[in-house]
């Protein structure tokens, strides 16, 4: 496989995953900021959300405060947002044209069905209702992707280009977003967490499509401490770091077996594999949360580099 | 002759319906009136949903077009196809053979048969590929020739086109939106099939691999990528081939061998289809501010290290001032008459033709020599004054520089437009491969103009395709 191909095929599954939690994401900030009684308080969620897919100071540096209709305009529809939707699903569809030869028709089209949809909306109309039926309709174009790659994708190199992408992708966001509210998920004397505690923890584990099965998995209401572990070290919850990186080493051993051999992109997976391996939530607790996600984040973005430079993308 | 009706190719001038389209004729007649309102919506989703597009020039990212899609297949009998296809076939040998002598002993041009200033004076004339001999001596693999036609005998051959014919994959899919629309349509007639010409272009491109490919040849599609406006046909190509498509940074020259990038390290490439123009091939050799060619695949090329397809230099074939000169290529390499027809041209730098030509501007045609997509044109009849004087100023400047035709009254074809079914002028570009064996795919690309009375049918000027259909015996 040429390496440009591997390399467009892991961005381009990268660009689906991202369009989708930057809709999650959007969905979050947009329900706290309605919900929101403080003065203040509605501005300062949009921010921190932002803040958490990295793109505050450019909203700032276009607009002035955060309210509902700018910050869905841009985190949808601005084209100079490179996470907005809009940017990440041009820049998905124009990866897979460029390698349109590698994927399967039903990927192509799912791709391409999306951006002219995508095209078709008028951003003046989405508001309230619509912008939520937006939101839900991203996420929508990330499974419809994901099912017909699942579903008719041989299992070669392209297939695991294609998965390291997205789980890398994964794994980042999700450090991100515990990241973002990482000081209310520290554990603190008083063990029962107030209104806003709560209201902050359904945050985190909606922007991962987590708050209903976290219910599954621990029987119990919500706790930081649970949510942290969660989020971070179950391997049955499909967008921990835990089950990414498993993700991510599974695919990597795939393209080993393939190629007949290992490379710098095993190796760095190794360093963020030792990170969570054998490691608890006292011990992560006690290193630093944030410390923890911030290293995290870094290693996680070196598999990108060592990938790229083992298997020659340019 | 102009004031009459053109050829309509179903419908006689009686009313009576010709032949091969008598099924269809039936066929349409069945169908509810809102049937071909419907089935135009429904390929222009076809058509949508799977990308077949191209870009426009100058258009925004993510602008891209569709060609419009005719529902009606145009078709052609047995015995019309049998006659057309060995004219062709005589063609494309006699072409092939005149590039071989300019590139070697310049035979030709020494009998005088041809001005030698017309050809090496040309700027489609390649000095680079001067001795070389490609594999099997072939020179251009791919070629389209654009026919038209004027009444039941009378095709005639508009222009050859040798370099990199583009509109292979519009053929493919027209056919392929044909069996979902109108299957029942099939099954009432039997038309030859299309769907082998990506089979035997592998064939093709495999057989003229260098004498010293080991095992199956590696065959790479060069592009120049995402942007050019027949992308879409490239990677199209590429995959139903099963060959790597590949843009310039994806080769890469070493020791007078050309590689791909692979994740595993470079991989040797036998066959490179390039769908890049010559001057772009090789900043080396070609133009030096290309950044779409691969530096130094001519010297691979050159060395026998690797076969170019088509060739570089090909266009001194297809170069309209050549083509004047064809029944003479075609006598002189093959000792035969030219089974198709060119169509009259004048030349403008003879004083008597030149006069002629400025004095009958308004019912001519005239074309540049170098001009291309239906660019650079004049169509007489349906131009105003001003155009004409403007061209005539042309001509005069530089007479050189143009070809004049009589303006040819292009036959019709039932056409599914806003106002229903209504004739449009056509033309046809049958598509040939030459290799271990010359290889027509029976029928080819129709394309039509869907402006009434227009008879320009190039896309990128309001043209559509139809299906076009080869009625087996």
């Amino acid at each position: 496989m040429l390496g440009r191909v591997a390399q467009n095929l892991f961005w381009l599954s990268r660009y689906v995953e991202r369009a989708e939690n930057m809709a999650r994401l959007l969905e979050v900030g947009y329900r706290m900021s309605l919900t929101s009684r403080r003065e203040g308080g509605a501005s300062e969620h949009l921010l921190s959300m932002m803040q958490a897919a990295e793109v505050d100071e450019l909203f700032l540096a276009k607009h002035k405060t955060p309210d509902a209709p700018s910050v869905s305009q841009f985190m949808l529809f601005d084209e100079t947002n490179p996470s907005s939707v809009r940017s990440c699903l041009l820049a998905a569809r124009t990866n897979a044209r460029s390698v349109r030869t590698a994927l399967t028709t039903d990927m192509w089209e799912s791709l391409n069905t999306a951006w002219l949809e995508f095209s078709g909306v008028d951003p003046r109309e989405v508001t309230g209702s619509r912008l939520i039926e937006l939101l839900q309709w991203v996420k929508t174009v990330s499974y419809r992707y994901r099912g017909a790659l699942l579903s008719t994708f041989l299992r070669d190199e392209g297939y695991a280009f294609s998965q390291i992408g997205n789980f890398v992708e994964r794994a980042d966001n999700t450090a991100r977003i515990l990241d973002m509210k990482y000081y209310v998920l520290l554990p603190r004397t008083d063990l029962i967490g107030g209104d806003v505690d709560i209201q902050q923890w359904t945050l985190i584990l909606r922007a991962a499509s987590a708050h209903r099965s976290y219910r599954h998995v621990y029987h119990d209401r919500y706790k930081a401490w649970n949510i942290a572990d969660y989020l971070i070290l179950r391997h049955e919850m499909p967008r921990s770091l835990f089950f990414s990186v498993g993700w991510i080493n599974r695919t990597l051993e795939m393209l080993a077996e393939i190629h007949g051999g290992r490379s710098k992109g095993h190796e760095a997976a190794a360093q963020v594999t030792a990170m969570l391996d054998g490691n608890s939530m006292d011990r992560i607790f006690s290193y630093g949360l944030h410390e923890f996600l911030t290293e995290f984040i870094g290693k996680n973005n070196e598999i990108t580099e060592a990938v790229a430079e083992s298997y020659n993308f340019y | 002759m102009p004031g009459s009706l053109p050829f309509d190719e179903m419908t006689n001038a009686d009313g009576s319906v010709r032949e091969p389209y008598l099924i269809l004729d039936s066929w349409l007649k069945e169908q509810p009136p809102q049937a071909m309102g419907l089935m135009a919506a429904d390929a222009e989703a076809i058509f949508r949903r799977l990308g077949i597009t191209f870009a426009v020039y100058g258009s925004n990212e993510g602008t891209e077009k569709l060609i419009p899609f005719d529902v009606i297949p145009r078709i052609i009998s047995a015995l019309e196809w049998r006659r057309l296809s060995k004219g062709i076939e005589q063609r494309v040998r006699a072409l092939n053979a005149f590039l071989h002598d300019i590139y070697h002993r310049q035979e030709i041009l020494r009998a005088g048969r041809i001005p030698e200033k017309l050809i090496l004076n040309n700027s489609a004339f390649c000095p680079q590929m001067m001795g070389l001999d490609p594999a099997r001596g072939i020179y251009s693999h791919i070629i389209g020739v654009d026919l038209v036609r004027v009444d039941a005998e009378g095709w005639y051959v508009l222009e050859d086109n040798l370099r990199t014919p583009s509109g292979v994959s519009y053929m493919l899919e027209d056919r392929e939106a044909m069996l979902q629309l109108a299957p029942d349509l099939f099954s009432r007639l039997k038309v030859a099939p299309v769907e082998t010409y990506p089979e035997n272009l592998r064939r093709t491109l495999e057989s003229v691999a260098p004498a010293g490919t080991k095992g199956t040849p590696t065959l790479a599609v060069l592009t120049p990528g995402i942007h050019n406006s027949a992308y879409f046909e490239h990677s199209f190509l590429a995959d139903q081939m099963g060959a790597e498509l590949c843009e310039g940074q994806d080769l890469f020259v070493d020791g007078g061998q050309v590689f791909m990038r692979t994740t595993t390290g470079p991989r040797r490439v036998d066959v490179v289809y390039r769908r890049i123009d010559d001057d772009f091939l090789d900043p080396l050799t070609f133009r030096s501010d290309s950044m779409l060619g691969v530096p130094g695949l001519f010297d691979a090329y050159r060395a026998g290290n690797v076969t170019l397809v088509n060739a570089p230099g090909t266009g001194i074939a297809d170069d309209k001032a050549v083509y004047t000169y064809v029944p003479e290529i075609i006598e002189f390499y093959l000792g035969e008459k030219a089974l198709l027809k060119n169509v009259p041209t004048h030349n403008c730098t003879d004083p008597d033709e030149r006069a002629y030509v400025l004095e009958h501007i308004a019912e001519l045609v005239v074309k540049e020599v170098h001009g291309s997509g239906g660019y650079g044109m004049m169509v007489g009849p349906t131009s105003t004054k001003e155009m004409h004087e403007t061209f005539r100023q042309k001509i005069l400047a530089r007479p050189d520089n143009y070809i004049v035709q009589p303006t040819l009254a292009l036959s019709t074809c039932p056409t599914f437009v806003e106002s229903g079914i209504a004739p449009r002028h056509v033309d046809l570009r049958p598509y040939v491969l030459v290799g271990d064996q010359i290889r027509i795919t029976p029928g080819g690309l129709t394309r039509v103009a869907l402006k009434q009375g227009s008879l320009v049918v190039n896309s990128s000027q309001g043209g559509g395709t139809k299906d076009t259909w080869v009625l087996e015996d």
